[in-house]
């Protein structure tokens, strides 16, 4: 579930607001929140359309779990899965890579 | 080309609410929403999407990546695509609509390439088309959605559908839920691509998935079919939601004790996992990859490392325990039932596309994955926008039609007791979650969920309307409801196994049931069988 909004990176730009299938987070002045974390489905999107690497979803889907930010921001975690499906611009080349073709049929 | 005037209108409407005057209303902007939409906008009509989520990344495709049907126009590959999966199906495919969603999946794929998707490359230098990534492909797909002129309404569920004098559906009412008013489109026609349902078991991305649209086109007398074929199980971590089923064919599958659960495998032996389930903890580990599939896999699926990676668990080398996690409808084959081939339903005006309508017609009744769910909801969202935009031009001016609101549950004022959604939506997972009950069914099991099942919706068609705090998970609450009770009278109605549904008591397949299960209903629920072109012709010739 979704655990981190980071205040030092976040620019309230309200994107992932706005993506959120199932409605998780809310517009504040400032910062969002996460307001209704019971509803995140563990899908990583907010963490793909993050434009700052702010976010952090906790791949534990049904309970909740204390991070250590400090901690976390010393490992490359947070923004990796846009880094690895290259959503991000210095990561583009990795658009094209998919190579489920040679996987299908095993 | 679009016509860019071609919008629908915005009209004045009272305070709290926005209102629209459309040609067409499509209710989900998944795979089949978006290409339901660019369809009736390229037909000329002006378009209204509404999505519950955020049109881009609502739906079980947006998180994933999948694969499509796609085949070259090659007889003998078309041939041995389509006969491939008859057997697994049970044989209730129907050969003319597997090969115009073959023919049409080819052109989709096509013209993805044309708007700029990033498809692969293989060393030959040959362009790879039988596989999306999730993100990129719906990201593009509300790009094209909005440039063929399309309104969209994002974080704007649908609650009712609107009926004219004559029952024909024209237009629908919710929320939008980040504004805190209501909306209305007044339409000629409406698509229903609200997926299917997976009962907020968090498998991957399915969690806007539960069954709204079914409810609402059965409060306005649509009818389903292969409601049965409702009940697959999906492989992820135990603490996970990542659900990608095919990197498990590489793994084994063990005990507690490190002892391998015989039988077990992800393609043909996860009823064995099941049933290991059901005694303790399973766990697995992807020992059978080499180096080379190991990078394949890292490259093409890079989500389904994340709760490992973020885990310190290390799935090629370490053990995992891993849970099943209910599909439902989104990978079972069972929805609204499609009456011709502009994916029309059973209730003039209303049309059904992609995971919310049956697949039965190209999946029978099995589907393994995405590959053919994609290619149905490409193919599925196009008919059904061009089908509406078409009914929507013979509709004609649609000026003084009075129309009524459909809906029923968490609609009606009950002063007795409270409507309570949470409590609602447990009871309704106690019953399509367990494994005895589902995955392995029986009659008596069944009937058993089924009697709580009906005194549940008994009980809740005597609630208070739900608040403006809760309307929306109290109609989702509704929906999987009646959802779990479709299927469940559809499985009591098929006395053997075929496709995905096995019963413990009739465990064979009956070649006098090779035939569709109709259901439908609210208050009573109702099945009929319906047979299967091929068997009505034997019959006819016998």
């Amino acid at each position: 579930m979704i655990e981190v909004v980071d205040g030092e990176r976040c620019t309230s730009c309200d994107i992932c607001v706005n993506v959120c299938p199932t409605n998780v987070f809310d517009k504040t002045d400032g910062i969002p929140v996460i307001a209704r974390q019971g509803d995140c489905q563990t899908c990583f999107l907010c963490e793909l359309y993050c434009p700052e690497d702010a976010l952090y979803v906790s791949p534990f889907a049904d309970q909740a779990q204390p991070i250590d930010l400090v901690a976390l921001k010393q490992t490359d975690r947070m923004g990796s899965y846009r880094r690895a499906v290259g959503w991000t611009d210095e990561t583009s080349e990795r658009r094209g890579v998919d190579r489920s073709y040679l996987l299908f049929g095993h | 080309m679009p016509n860019p005037t071609h919008r629908a209108e915005r009209v004045s409407a009272p305070e709290g609410s926005v209102a629209f005057e459309a040609d067409v209303l499509v209710i989900g902007g998944g795979p089949a929403g978006t290409w339901a939409a660019v369809g009736a906008a390229e037909r000329g009509a002006r378009v209204v999407l509404a999505d519950k989520g955020f049109c881009g990344t609502s739906g079980a495709t947006a998180a994933a990546g999948t694969g499509v049907w796609y085949v070259d126009p090659d007889p003998a590959l078309r041939e041995a695509a389509m006969a491939n999966r008859e057997k697994m199906g049970g044989y209730l495919q129907d050969r003319r609509w597997m090969a115009r969603v073959l023919d049409s999946t080819y052109q989709h794929s096509n013209r993805l390439a044309d708007w700029g998707y990033p498809y692969p490359v293989d060393d030959r230098g040959r362009s790879q088309r039988n596989s999306l990534q999730g993100p990129e492909y719906m990201r593009l797909m509300r790009k094209r959605t909005k440039q063929a002129g399309v309104t969209i309404l994002d974080h704007s569920p649908a609650l009712e559908l609107l009926v004219d004098d004559d029952g024909a559906v024209a237009g629908a009412s919710g929320v939008r839920r980040q504004k805190q008013d209501r909306w209305t489109v007044r339409a000629k026609a409406v698509v229903i691509a609200t997926g299917g349902c997976a009962f907020l078991s968090k498998t991957l991305g399915s969690n806007v998935l539960t069954g709204d649209g079914y409810l609402m086109a059965a409060e306005v007398g649509a009818e389903f079919s292969s409601m049965e074929f409702s009940n697959p199980y999906a492989i992820s971590p135990a603490f996970g939601s990542v659900t990608k089923t095919l990197f498990y064919g590489w793994a084994s599958f063990t005990y507690d004790d490190g002892s391998v659960v015989p039988g077990a495998a992800s393609k043909g032996g996860r009823s064995a996992i099941a049933r290991a389930l059901l005694e303790g903890p399973v766990y697995a580990r992807l020992d059978k990859a080499d180096d080379e599939v190991r990078r394949h896999m890292r490259v093409s699926q890079p989500n389904f490392f994340l709760p490992f990676d973020r885990t310190g668990i290390d799935p090629f080398s370490d053990r995992f325990p891993v849970t099943l996690r209910l599909e439902g409808t989104v990978r079972g084959t069972g929805g609204l039932r499609i009456v011709d081939d502009s994916c029309a339903t059973s209730v003039p005006g209303l049309y059904a596309a992609g995971d919310a309508a049956a697949r039965e017609l190209i999946c029978g009744g099995f589907t393994g994955g995405g590959s053919h769910n994609a290619a149905w909801a490409m193919s599925s969202g196009a008919w059904a926008g061009q089908g509406a935009a078409d009914y929507a031009t013979q509709v004609g001016s649609a000026a003084g039609r009075k129309l009524s609101s459909a809906g029923t549950l968490a609609f009606r004022s009950r002063p007795r007791r409270a409507f309570a959604p949470a409590a609602l939506t447990r009871a309704v997972q106690a019953e399509v979650f367990p494994y005895e009950l589902n995955y392995f069914r029986e009659a008596s099991r069944l009937q058993g969920a089924l009697g709580r099942l009906d005194a549940a919706w008994r009980d809740v068609s005597e609630a208070d309307a739900a608040g403006a705090s809760d309307i929306v998970q109290a109609r989702e609450a509704a929906a999987m409801l009646a959802t779990a009770r479709w299927m469940y009278r559809s499985a009591l109605a098929r006395q053997e196994s075929r496709g995905m549904h096995r019963r413990d008591d009739f465990p064979d397949q009956d070649s006098r049931q090779r035939h569709y299960v109709t259901t439908g209903g609210l208050d009573e629920i109702w099945t009929s069988a319906r047979p299967h072109a091929d068997a009505s012709y034997a019959e006819a010739a016998e």
